[in-house]
Protein backbone atom coordinates (compact mmCIF):
# COMPACT_ATOMS: atom_id res chain seq x y z
CA UNK A 1 0.00 0.00 0.00
CA UNK A 2 1.71 2.87 -1.49
CA UNK A 3 0.63 6.55 0.65
CA UNK A 4 2.16 9.97 0.37
CA UNK A 5 4.71 10.88 3.32
CA UNK A 6 2.07 13.35 4.15
CA UNK A 7 -0.37 10.92 5.36
CA UNK A 8 1.99 8.84 7.21
CA UNK A 9 3.07 12.22 8.87
CA UNK A 10 -0.51 13.30 9.45
CA UNK A 11 -1.75 9.66 10.68
CA UNK A 12 1.52 9.82 13.51
CA UNK A 13 0.52 13.09 14.50
CA UNK A 14 -2.81 11.82 15.69
CA UNK A 15 -1.36 8.62 16.82
CA UNK A 16 0.25 11.50 19.28
CA UNK A 17 -2.85 13.80 19.84
CA UNK A 18 -4.32 10.45 20.84
CA UNK A 19 -2.57 9.38 23.27
CA UNK A 20 -2.37 12.71 24.83
CA UNK A 21 -5.91 12.89 25.09
CA UNK A 22 -6.69 10.89 27.88
CA UNK A 23 -3.90 12.39 29.63
CA UNK A 24 -6.03 15.85 28.88
CA UNK A 25 -9.33 13.94 29.61
CA UNK A 26 -8.78 13.33 33.15
CA UNK A 27 -6.54 16.60 34.09
CA UNK A 28 -10.15 18.10 33.30
CA UNK A 29 -12.22 15.83 34.93
CA UNK A 30 -9.42 16.75 37.87
CA UNK A 31 -10.27 20.45 37.32
CA UNK A 32 -13.66 20.46 37.27
CA UNK A 33 -14.33 18.57 40.62
CA UNK A 34 -15.68 15.65 39.10
CA UNK A 35 -12.31 13.01 40.06
CA UNK A 36 -14.00 12.37 43.05
CA UNK A 37 -12.55 13.66 47.22
CA UNK A 38 -9.26 11.55 46.19
CA UNK A 39 -7.76 13.28 42.53
CA UNK A 40 -4.24 12.04 43.23
CA UNK A 41 -6.04 7.93 43.42
CA UNK A 42 -8.11 8.88 40.32
CA UNK A 43 -5.19 9.95 38.21
CA UNK A 44 -2.57 7.25 39.58
CA UNK A 45 -5.56 4.59 38.93
CA UNK A 46 -6.47 5.87 35.54
CA UNK A 47 -2.98 6.21 34.05
CA UNK A 48 -2.03 2.65 35.54
CA UNK A 49 -4.62 1.70 33.12
CA UNK A 50 -3.34 3.28 30.66
CA UNK A 51 0.17 1.86 30.61
CA UNK A 52 -1.02 -1.26 29.90
CA UNK A 53 -3.46 -0.02 26.89
CA UNK A 54 -0.28 1.62 25.57
CA UNK A 55 1.68 -1.83 25.82
CA UNK A 56 -1.27 -3.83 24.58
CA UNK A 57 -1.18 -1.42 21.92
CA UNK A 58 2.49 -1.34 21.11
CA UNK A 59 2.35 -5.22 21.08
CA UNK A 60 -0.66 -5.40 18.56
CA UNK A 61 1.11 -3.66 16.38
CA UNK A 62 3.38 -6.24 14.78
CA UNK A 63 0.36 -8.54 13.89
CA UNK A 64 -1.47 -5.95 12.44
CA UNK A 65 1.67 -5.10 10.66
CA UNK A 66 1.58 -9.11 9.47
CA UNK A 67 -2.12 -8.95 8.68
CA UNK A 68 -2.32 -5.75 6.61
CA UNK A 69 1.21 -4.87 5.89
CA UNK A 70 0.78 -1.39 5.95
CA UNK A 71 3.57 0.67 7.29
CA UNK A 72 1.90 3.08 9.13
CA UNK A 73 1.23 0.67 12.18
CA UNK A 74 5.60 -0.02 11.93
CA UNK A 75 5.78 3.50 12.08
CA UNK A 76 4.16 4.61 15.25
CA UNK A 77 6.28 1.46 17.30
CA UNK A 78 8.19 3.33 18.71
CA UNK A 79 6.11 6.52 19.98
CA UNK A 80 4.07 4.24 21.33
CA UNK A 81 6.68 2.05 23.45
CA UNK A 82 7.83 5.44 24.39
CA UNK A 83 4.40 6.69 25.44
CA UNK A 84 3.85 3.52 27.65
CA UNK A 85 7.30 4.70 28.87
CA UNK A 86 5.91 8.35 29.75
CA UNK A 87 2.30 6.71 31.45
CA UNK A 88 4.48 4.31 33.48
CA UNK A 89 6.81 7.23 34.68
CA UNK A 90 3.82 9.79 35.47
CA UNK A 91 1.88 6.47 37.55
CA UNK A 92 5.25 6.48 39.99
CA UNK A 93 4.95 10.23 40.26
CA UNK A 94 1.03 9.54 41.14
CA UNK A 95 2.06 7.35 43.73
CA UNK A 96 5.07 9.07 45.18
CA UNK A 97 3.41 12.59 45.61
CA UNK A 98 -0.52 11.83 46.01
CA UNK A 99 -0.20 8.45 48.03
CA UNK A 100 3.12 9.00 49.91
CA UNK A 101 2.79 12.69 49.63
CA UNK A 102 6.28 13.14 48.77
CA UNK A 103 8.09 11.10 51.62
CA UNK A 104 11.03 9.84 49.79
CA UNK A 105 12.41 7.81 52.62
CA UNK A 106 8.75 5.69 52.57
CA UNK A 107 8.91 5.38 48.96
CA UNK A 108 12.23 3.83 49.74
CA UNK A 109 11.05 1.59 52.27
CA UNK A 110 7.97 0.94 50.41
CA UNK A 111 9.80 -0.33 47.27
CA UNK A 112 11.59 -2.83 49.85
CA UNK A 113 8.61 -4.06 51.16
CA UNK A 114 5.58 -4.45 49.13
CA UNK A 115 6.07 -7.02 46.60
CA UNK A 116 3.57 -6.00 44.48
CA UNK A 117 5.50 -2.30 44.26
CA UNK A 118 9.08 -4.13 43.65
CA UNK A 119 6.97 -5.85 40.54
CA UNK A 120 5.81 -2.61 39.11
CA UNK A 121 9.67 -0.58 39.58
CA UNK A 122 11.09 -3.79 37.65
CA UNK A 123 8.20 -3.22 34.64
CA UNK A 124 9.16 0.25 35.25
CA UNK A 125 13.07 -0.17 34.71
CA UNK A 126 12.30 -2.82 31.98
CA UNK A 127 10.66 0.57 29.90
CA UNK A 128 13.31 2.65 30.58
CA UNK A 129 16.13 0.18 29.12
CA UNK A 130 13.81 -0.11 26.12
CA UNK A 131 13.33 4.07 26.01
CA UNK A 132 16.89 5.02 26.09
CA UNK A 133 18.11 2.41 23.62
CA UNK A 134 15.15 3.51 21.32
CA UNK A 135 17.57 5.69 19.26
CA UNK A 136 19.15 4.98 15.62
CA UNK A 137 21.85 5.80 17.40
CA UNK A 138 21.34 2.73 19.83
CA UNK A 139 20.15 0.15 16.86
CA UNK A 140 23.12 0.87 15.10
CA UNK A 141 25.33 0.14 18.14
CA UNK A 142 23.47 -3.04 19.52
CA UNK A 143 23.09 -4.02 16.03
CA UNK A 144 21.20 -7.60 16.34
CA UNK A 145 21.43 -7.77 19.97
CA UNK A 146 18.96 -4.94 19.83
CA UNK A 147 16.67 -7.19 18.91
CA UNK A 148 16.97 -9.47 21.73
CA UNK A 149 17.39 -6.38 24.28
CA UNK A 150 13.80 -5.57 23.55
CA UNK A 151 12.48 -8.83 23.71
CA UNK A 152 12.23 -7.74 27.40
CA UNK A 153 8.63 -5.88 26.51
CA UNK A 154 7.33 -9.52 26.72
CA UNK A 155 8.70 -9.83 30.57
CA UNK A 156 7.19 -6.04 30.78
CA UNK A 157 4.08 -7.20 30.02
CA UNK A 158 3.79 -10.34 32.62
CA UNK A 159 5.09 -8.04 35.55
CA UNK A 160 2.68 -5.46 34.76
CA UNK A 161 -0.16 -7.68 34.68
CA UNK A 162 1.52 -9.65 38.14
CA UNK A 163 1.62 -6.28 39.74
CA UNK A 164 -2.10 -5.23 38.61
CA UNK A 165 -3.39 -8.43 39.70
CA UNK A 166 -1.97 -7.88 42.88
CA UNK A 167 -4.03 -4.49 43.69
CA UNK A 168 -7.06 -5.83 42.60
CA UNK A 169 -9.04 -7.03 46.08
CA UNK A 170 -12.52 -8.51 44.81
CA UNK A 171 -13.30 -8.18 41.52
CA UNK A 172 -10.93 -10.09 38.57
CA UNK A 173 -13.16 -9.05 35.56
CA UNK A 174 -11.30 -6.39 34.28
CA UNK A 175 -7.88 -7.80 35.03
CA UNK A 176 -8.70 -11.36 33.14
CA UNK A 177 -9.80 -8.53 30.35
CA UNK A 178 -6.12 -7.10 30.00
CA UNK A 179 -4.44 -10.71 30.54
CA UNK A 180 -6.94 -12.13 27.73
CA UNK A 181 -5.78 -8.98 25.19
CA UNK A 182 -1.86 -9.49 26.47
CA UNK A 183 -2.41 -13.49 26.20
CA UNK A 184 -3.87 -13.30 22.87
CA UNK A 185 -1.07 -11.01 21.37
CA UNK A 186 1.68 -13.37 22.65
CA UNK A 187 -0.19 -16.34 21.04
CA UNK A 188 0.18 -14.43 17.76
CA UNK A 189 3.72 -14.08 17.73
CA UNK A 190 3.88 -18.28 18.27
CA UNK A 191 6.13 -18.94 14.54
CA UNK A 192 3.56 -21.21 13.44
CA UNK A 193 0.22 -18.95 14.36
CA UNK A 194 2.48 -15.62 13.42
CA UNK A 195 3.04 -17.98 9.72
CA UNK A 196 -0.45 -17.76 9.21
CA UNK A 197 -1.10 -14.10 9.60
CA UNK A 198 -0.24 -13.34 6.00
CA UNK A 199 -1.93 -15.87 4.47
CA UNK A 200 -5.43 -14.33 6.32
CA UNK A 201 -4.76 -10.96 4.70
CA UNK A 202 -4.54 -12.75 1.04
CA UNK A 203 -8.34 -14.11 2.12
CA UNK A 204 -9.22 -10.79 3.15
CA UNK A 205 -8.12 -9.26 -0.35
CA UNK A 206 -9.10 -12.08 -2.41
CA UNK A 207 -12.99 -11.04 -2.83
CA UNK A 208 -11.84 -7.51 -3.45
CA UNK A 209 -10.13 -8.57 -6.48
CA UNK A 210 -13.02 -10.96 -7.54
CA UNK A 211 -15.01 -7.65 -8.06
CA UNK A 212 -12.32 -5.58 -9.74
CA UNK B 1 -21.73 -14.26 81.45
CA UNK B 2 -19.63 -12.15 78.67
CA UNK B 3 -22.14 -8.93 78.60
CA UNK B 4 -20.67 -6.10 79.85
CA UNK B 5 -22.28 -2.90 79.74
CA UNK B 6 -20.33 -0.08 79.90
CA UNK B 7 -21.18 3.15 81.54
CA UNK B 8 -22.43 6.10 79.59
CA UNK B 9 -19.37 7.72 81.16
CA UNK B 10 -16.89 5.69 79.18
CA UNK B 11 -18.02 8.05 75.76
CA UNK B 12 -15.06 10.55 76.79
CA UNK B 13 -14.51 12.36 73.61
CA UNK B 14 -17.91 13.78 73.79
CA UNK B 15 -17.28 14.62 77.30
CA UNK B 16 -14.22 16.48 76.92
CA UNK B 17 -15.64 18.77 73.75
CA UNK B 18 -15.76 21.91 74.84
CA UNK B 19 -19.42 23.52 75.68
CA UNK B 20 -18.47 26.63 73.28
CA UNK B 21 -17.62 24.02 70.30
CA UNK B 22 -20.59 21.89 71.10
CA UNK B 23 -22.92 24.71 71.04
CA UNK B 24 -21.54 26.86 68.29
CA UNK B 25 -22.38 23.38 66.02
CA UNK B 26 -24.12 23.74 62.92
CA UNK B 27 -27.00 21.61 63.01
CA UNK B 28 -30.01 21.24 60.66
CA UNK B 29 -33.03 21.86 62.57
CA UNK B 30 -35.36 23.04 59.48
CA UNK B 31 -39.03 21.17 59.38
CA UNK B 32 -38.11 18.03 60.45
CA UNK B 33 -37.67 18.82 63.93
CA UNK B 34 -41.02 19.07 66.06
CA UNK B 35 -41.27 21.56 68.66
CA UNK B 36 -40.62 19.89 71.70
CA UNK B 37 -37.35 18.51 70.50
CA UNK B 38 -36.82 22.05 68.98
CA UNK B 39 -37.28 23.63 72.53
CA UNK B 40 -34.94 21.54 73.47
CA UNK B 41 -31.85 21.89 71.63
CA UNK B 42 -32.73 25.81 71.44
CA UNK B 43 -29.42 26.40 72.04
CA UNK B 44 -27.71 25.21 68.46
CA UNK B 45 -31.25 25.89 66.34
CA UNK B 46 -30.14 29.85 66.70
CA UNK B 47 -26.91 28.95 65.80
CA UNK B 48 -26.32 29.93 62.27
CA UNK B 49 -27.31 28.33 58.92
CA UNK B 50 -27.43 24.57 59.57
CA UNK B 51 -24.55 22.22 57.93
CA UNK B 52 -27.03 19.57 56.64
CA UNK B 53 -29.01 22.25 54.40
CA UNK B 54 -27.06 21.20 51.62
CA UNK B 55 -27.96 17.69 51.98
CA UNK B 56 -30.79 16.05 49.70
CA UNK B 57 -33.37 14.87 51.15
CA UNK B 58 -34.72 11.56 50.94
CA UNK B 59 -37.49 8.83 50.49
CA UNK B 60 -37.73 7.37 54.40
CA UNK B 61 -40.16 5.53 55.59
CA UNK B 62 -43.02 7.07 57.70
CA UNK B 63 -42.31 5.82 60.88
CA UNK B 64 -38.36 7.66 60.62
CA UNK B 65 -39.43 11.12 60.49
CA UNK B 66 -40.94 10.32 64.18
CA UNK B 67 -37.92 8.91 65.32
CA UNK B 68 -35.58 11.74 63.63
CA UNK B 69 -37.85 14.44 65.78
CA UNK B 70 -36.71 12.65 69.17
CA UNK B 71 -32.98 11.81 67.91
CA UNK B 72 -30.35 12.65 70.23
CA UNK B 73 -28.09 15.38 68.54
CA UNK B 74 -24.31 15.32 68.81
CA UNK B 75 -24.25 12.18 70.94
CA UNK B 76 -20.62 11.34 70.48
CA UNK B 77 -18.71 14.28 68.66
CA UNK B 78 -14.51 14.36 67.85
CA UNK B 79 -12.61 15.85 70.78
CA UNK B 80 -11.09 18.11 67.93
CA UNK B 81 -13.86 19.64 65.64
CA UNK B 82 -10.84 21.49 63.98
CA UNK B 83 -8.83 18.23 62.80
CA UNK B 84 -11.79 16.18 62.06
CA UNK B 85 -14.16 18.30 60.03
CA UNK B 86 -17.38 16.62 58.82
CA UNK B 87 -16.60 15.10 55.09
CA UNK B 88 -19.37 16.68 52.65
CA UNK B 89 -22.26 14.69 51.82
CA UNK B 90 -21.20 14.41 48.68
CA UNK B 91 -18.13 12.86 48.82
CA UNK B 92 -18.99 10.26 52.08
CA UNK B 93 -21.95 9.35 49.18
CA UNK B 94 -20.12 9.18 46.35
CA UNK B 95 -16.66 7.89 47.08
CA UNK B 96 -17.82 4.07 48.95
CA UNK B 97 -16.53 0.43 48.82
CA UNK B 98 -20.05 -1.63 48.04
CA UNK B 99 -18.86 -4.41 46.06
CA UNK B 100 -22.54 -5.54 46.29
CA UNK B 101 -22.64 -2.50 42.98
CA UNK B 102 -19.76 -2.78 42.20
CA UNK B 103 -15.86 -2.35 42.44
CA UNK B 104 -15.04 1.07 41.30
CA UNK B 105 -15.76 3.58 44.11
CA UNK B 106 -18.21 5.75 42.23
CA UNK B 107 -20.02 2.68 41.12
CA UNK B 108 -22.66 1.98 44.15
CA UNK B 109 -23.96 5.58 43.72
CA UNK B 110 -24.38 5.13 40.42
CA UNK B 111 -26.43 1.81 40.70
CA UNK B 112 -27.65 1.73 44.63
CA UNK B 113 -31.11 2.74 43.62
CA UNK B 114 -32.15 -0.60 42.39
CA UNK B 115 -31.97 -1.70 46.19
CA UNK B 116 -35.09 -1.84 47.61
CA UNK B 117 -35.62 -0.67 51.32
CA UNK B 118 -39.14 -0.61 51.90
CA UNK B 119 -40.42 -2.80 53.84
CA UNK B 120 -36.90 -4.37 55.23
CA UNK B 121 -36.94 -6.90 57.75
CA UNK B 122 -34.30 -8.78 59.85
CA UNK B 123 -33.91 -12.08 61.44
CA UNK B 124 -32.15 -12.11 64.35
CA UNK B 125 -31.47 -15.94 64.91
CA UNK B 126 -28.30 -18.18 67.01
CA UNK B 127 -28.19 -18.50 70.38
CA UNK B 128 -30.56 -16.17 71.59
CA UNK B 129 -34.17 -16.45 73.86
CA UNK B 130 -36.20 -13.89 71.57
CA UNK B 131 -35.33 -14.39 67.86
CA UNK B 132 -37.33 -14.27 64.80
CA UNK B 133 -37.73 -12.23 61.99
CA UNK B 134 -38.49 -8.22 62.82
CA UNK B 135 -39.65 -5.39 60.87
CA UNK B 136 -36.47 -2.79 60.97
CA UNK B 137 -39.19 -0.62 62.73
CA UNK B 138 -39.98 -2.77 65.32
CA UNK B 139 -36.05 -3.37 65.96
CA UNK B 140 -35.14 0.54 66.13
CA UNK B 141 -38.94 1.38 68.13
CA UNK B 142 -37.31 1.18 71.74
CA UNK B 143 -34.27 3.20 71.02
CA UNK B 144 -33.74 6.39 70.93
CA UNK B 145 -31.46 7.90 67.42
CA UNK B 146 -28.21 9.35 68.23
CA UNK B 147 -25.72 11.02 66.56
CA UNK B 148 -22.47 9.98 66.52
CA UNK B 149 -20.10 11.61 64.52
CA UNK B 150 -17.03 9.13 63.92
CA UNK B 151 -13.98 8.81 61.82
CA UNK B 152 -14.23 6.14 59.31
CA UNK B 153 -10.92 5.07 58.73
CA UNK B 154 -10.91 2.49 55.89
CA UNK B 155 -8.40 -0.55 55.67
CA UNK B 156 -7.26 0.80 51.80
CA UNK B 157 -5.28 4.32 54.09
CA UNK B 158 -8.40 6.92 53.55
CA UNK B 159 -10.21 8.29 55.96
CA UNK B 160 -13.19 9.94 56.48
CA UNK B 161 -14.92 12.34 59.19
CA UNK B 162 -19.14 11.10 58.90
CA UNK B 163 -21.91 12.18 61.13
CA UNK B 164 -24.24 8.67 61.96
CA UNK B 165 -27.36 8.42 63.17
CA UNK B 166 -27.96 5.30 64.81
CA UNK B 167 -28.69 3.25 68.04
CA UNK B 168 -26.73 1.26 70.23
CA UNK B 169 -26.05 -2.50 68.89
CA UNK B 170 -26.16 -3.54 72.57
CA UNK B 171 -29.64 -2.27 72.86
CA UNK B 172 -30.62 -4.69 69.88
CA UNK B 173 -28.58 -7.47 71.16
CA UNK B 174 -29.90 -7.16 74.96
CA UNK B 175 -33.48 -7.76 73.82
CA UNK B 176 -32.89 -10.25 71.53
CA UNK B 177 -31.82 -12.46 75.02
CA UNK B 178 -28.62 -13.57 74.49
CA UNK B 179 -28.01 -17.23 76.42
CA UNK B 180 -24.73 -18.03 77.68
CA UNK B 181 -23.86 -19.58 74.47
CA UNK B 182 -23.64 -16.25 73.12
CA UNK B 183 -20.24 -15.29 72.45
CA UNK B 184 -19.79 -13.66 68.81
CA UNK B 185 -22.63 -11.89 66.64
CA UNK B 186 -22.38 -12.44 63.45
CA UNK B 187 -24.01 -9.85 60.83
CA UNK B 188 -25.09 -11.10 56.88
CA UNK B 189 -25.60 -8.55 54.20
CA UNK B 190 -28.77 -8.75 51.65
CA UNK B 191 -28.77 -10.53 48.58
CA UNK B 192 -30.18 -9.91 45.65
CA UNK B 193 -28.91 -10.22 42.63
CA UNK B 194 -31.69 -8.61 40.93
CA UNK B 195 -31.02 -5.32 42.83
CA UNK B 196 -27.22 -6.02 43.28
CA UNK B 197 -25.73 -6.26 40.21
CA UNK B 198 -22.14 -6.85 41.83
CA UNK B 199 -23.04 -9.97 43.26
CA UNK B 200 -24.37 -10.80 39.13
CA UNK B 201 -20.28 -10.50 38.31
CA UNK B 202 -18.53 -14.32 37.76
CA UNK B 203 -15.71 -12.94 38.35
CA UNK B 204 -15.68 -11.48 42.08
CA UNK B 205 -14.15 -13.50 44.55
CA UNK B 206 -17.00 -12.77 47.26
CA UNK B 207 -18.88 -15.81 48.70
CA UNK B 208 -22.15 -14.00 49.09
CA UNK B 209 -23.84 -13.19 51.57
CA UNK B 210 -21.29 -10.71 52.80
CA UNK B 211 -20.63 -11.93 56.21
CA UNK B 212 -19.10 -9.63 58.90
CA UNK B 213 -18.43 -10.58 63.04
CA UNK B 214 -17.80 -8.92 66.67
CA UNK B 215 -16.85 -10.64 69.83
CA UNK B 216 -19.71 -10.47 72.28
CA UNK B 217 -18.41 -7.61 74.48
CA UNK B 218 -16.85 -5.60 71.23
CA UNK B 219 -20.60 -5.59 70.13
CA UNK B 220 -21.85 -4.47 73.32
CA UNK B 221 -19.64 -1.70 73.49
CA UNK B 222 -21.88 1.21 73.36
CA UNK B 223 -19.40 2.83 70.52
CA UNK B 224 -20.82 0.60 68.81
CA UNK B 225 -23.94 0.83 66.90
CA UNK B 226 -26.61 0.13 64.23
CA UNK B 227 -26.66 2.88 61.88
CA UNK B 228 -29.69 3.89 59.91
CA UNK B 229 -29.02 7.56 59.17
CA UNK B 230 -26.66 10.19 58.29
CA UNK B 231 -26.25 14.08 57.99
CA UNK B 232 -29.58 14.11 59.29
CA UNK B 233 -31.31 12.36 56.98
CA UNK B 234 -31.91 8.00 56.55
CA UNK B 235 -28.82 6.22 55.23
CA UNK B 236 -28.69 6.71 51.40
CA UNK B 237 -28.66 3.35 49.58
CA UNK B 238 -25.11 3.57 48.81
CA UNK B 239 -23.92 3.98 52.29
CA UNK B 240 -25.01 0.49 53.12
CA UNK B 241 -29.45 1.91 53.89
CA UNK B 242 -31.83 1.04 55.99
CA UNK B 243 -29.45 -0.98 58.68
CA UNK B 244 -26.13 -0.94 59.12
CA UNK B 245 -23.16 -1.51 61.27
CA UNK B 246 -20.56 1.07 62.14
CA UNK B 247 -17.66 0.07 64.67
CA UNK B 248 -15.36 3.33 64.15
CA UNK B 249 -12.32 1.69 65.81
CA UNK B 250 -12.14 -0.97 63.23
CA UNK B 251 -11.59 -0.57 59.55
CA UNK B 252 -14.43 0.47 57.50
CA UNK B 253 -14.87 -3.00 56.15
CA UNK B 254 -15.88 -4.78 59.36
CA UNK B 255 -19.14 -1.98 59.35
CA UNK B 256 -21.09 -4.19 56.96
CA UNK B 257 -24.09 -2.36 54.95
CA UNK B 258 -27.86 -3.26 54.39
CA UNK B 259 -27.92 -5.96 57.21
CA UNK B 260 -30.48 -8.83 56.84
CA UNK B 261 -29.37 -11.23 59.43
CA UNK B 262 -28.10 -10.90 62.80
CA UNK B 263 -27.01 -14.14 64.24
CA UNK B 264 -25.97 -14.61 68.03
CA UNK B 265 -23.17 -17.40 67.60
CA UNK B 266 -21.10 -19.53 69.56
CA UNK B 267 -17.89 -19.56 67.14
CA UNK B 268 -16.15 -17.40 65.76
CA UNK B 269 -17.45 -16.28 62.60
CA UNK B 270 -15.03 -16.04 59.35
CA UNK B 271 -15.32 -12.73 57.76
CA UNK B 272 -15.81 -12.27 53.91
CA UNK B 273 -12.22 -10.22 53.74
CA UNK B 274 -11.01 -13.06 55.82
CA UNK B 275 -12.33 -15.65 53.80
CA UNK B 276 -10.31 -14.15 50.60
CA UNK B 277 -7.32 -13.21 51.88
CA UNK B 278 -6.21 -14.66 55.54
CA UNK B 279 -2.64 -13.06 55.62
CA UNK B 280 -3.99 -9.38 54.53
CA UNK B 281 -7.44 -9.39 56.75
CA UNK B 282 -8.37 -10.37 59.93
CA UNK B 283 -11.23 -10.96 62.07
CA UNK B 284 -10.64 -8.51 64.28
CA UNK B 285 -9.76 -5.64 62.05
CA UNK B 286 -8.56 -3.19 64.72
CA UNK B 287 -7.28 0.39 63.39
CA UNK B 288 -3.85 0.10 64.03
CA UNK B 289 -1.24 2.36 62.73
CA UNK B 290 1.37 -0.50 63.49
CA UNK B 291 0.19 -3.13 62.06
CA UNK B 292 1.17 -2.80 57.90
CA UNK B 293 -1.14 -4.08 55.60
CA UNK B 294 0.90 -6.42 53.64
CA UNK B 295 0.70 -4.47 50.67
CA UNK B 296 0.70 -0.84 52.38
CA UNK B 297 1.56 1.13 55.50
CA UNK B 298 -1.23 1.56 57.97
CA UNK B 299 1.07 4.05 60.02
CA UNK B 300 -0.94 7.27 57.86
CA UNK B 301 -4.49 8.17 56.14
CA UNK B 302 -5.23 10.10 53.20
CA UNK B 303 -8.04 12.48 55.21
CA UNK B 304 -10.77 13.15 52.34
CA UNK B 305 -11.46 14.88 50.18
CA UNK B 306 -7.94 16.06 49.55
CA UNK B 307 -6.67 17.93 46.26
CA UNK B 308 -3.61 17.60 43.94
CA UNK B 309 -2.24 19.92 45.87
CA UNK B 310 -2.17 19.00 49.27
CA UNK B 311 -2.91 14.86 50.22
CA UNK B 312 -3.91 15.74 53.35
CA UNK B 313 -1.78 13.07 54.79
CA UNK B 314 -2.38 12.69 58.75
CA UNK B 315 -1.21 9.92 61.04
CA UNK B 316 -3.19 7.02 61.67
CA UNK B 317 -4.62 6.78 65.25
CA UNK B 318 -4.24 3.66 67.40
CA UNK B 319 -8.02 2.33 67.79
CA UNK B 320 -9.00 5.05 65.23
CA UNK B 321 -8.42 7.49 68.11
CA UNK B 322 -10.96 5.66 70.29
CA UNK B 323 -8.26 3.86 72.51
CA UNK B 324 -9.23 5.42 75.87
CA UNK B 325 -12.37 3.78 74.89
CA UNK B 326 -11.65 0.42 73.03
CA UNK B 327 -8.11 -0.44 74.28
CA UNK B 328 -9.04 -2.43 77.50
CA UNK B 329 -11.23 -4.65 75.05
CA UNK B 330 -7.95 -6.30 73.94
CA UNK B 331 -5.55 -6.16 76.80
CA UNK B 332 -3.40 -8.79 76.96
CA UNK B 333 -3.85 -9.96 73.29
CA UNK B 334 -0.86 -9.84 70.95
CA UNK B 335 -2.49 -7.40 68.05
CA UNK B 336 0.16 -8.12 65.56
CA UNK B 337 -1.19 -12.07 65.58
CA UNK B 338 -4.64 -10.85 65.76
CA UNK B 339 -4.66 -8.48 62.83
Amino acid sequence: MAMPRYTLTLWRIMVFIAALAPLGWWSYQVAINAAGPEPGRYLLLNIGQGILWMLLLTLSLTPLTKLTRWKGFTLIRRQLGLWTLAYAVLHLFCYAVFILGLDLSRLGSEIVRRPYIIVGMLALAGLIVMGVTSNKWSMRKLGKRWKTLHKIVYLVLGLGLLHFLWVVRADLEQWSLYAAVGALLMILRIPPIARQLPKFRQLIKRPHRAHA
Amino acid sequence: MLIKIAKPGDLRESDVTPESVYLSRRRFMGGVIGVGAGLALAGRAQAAASDYQDVPAGNPPDWFGPKLENAEWDSVVPADPKLDKLTPFEDATHYNNFYEFGTGKSDPARNADSLETQPWSVVIDGEVNNGGRFALEDIVKPSRLQERIYRLRCVEAWSMVIPWLGIPLGDVIQRAEPTSKAKYVKFETLVAPQQMPGQNSSFALIDWPYTEGLRMDEAMHPLAILGLGMYGRELPNQNGAPFRLIVPWKYGFKSIKSIVRISLVEQQPVNSWQAIAPNEYGFYANVNPQVDHPRWSQATERRLPNSLFNPNIIDTRMFNGYADEVASLYQGMDLRKNF
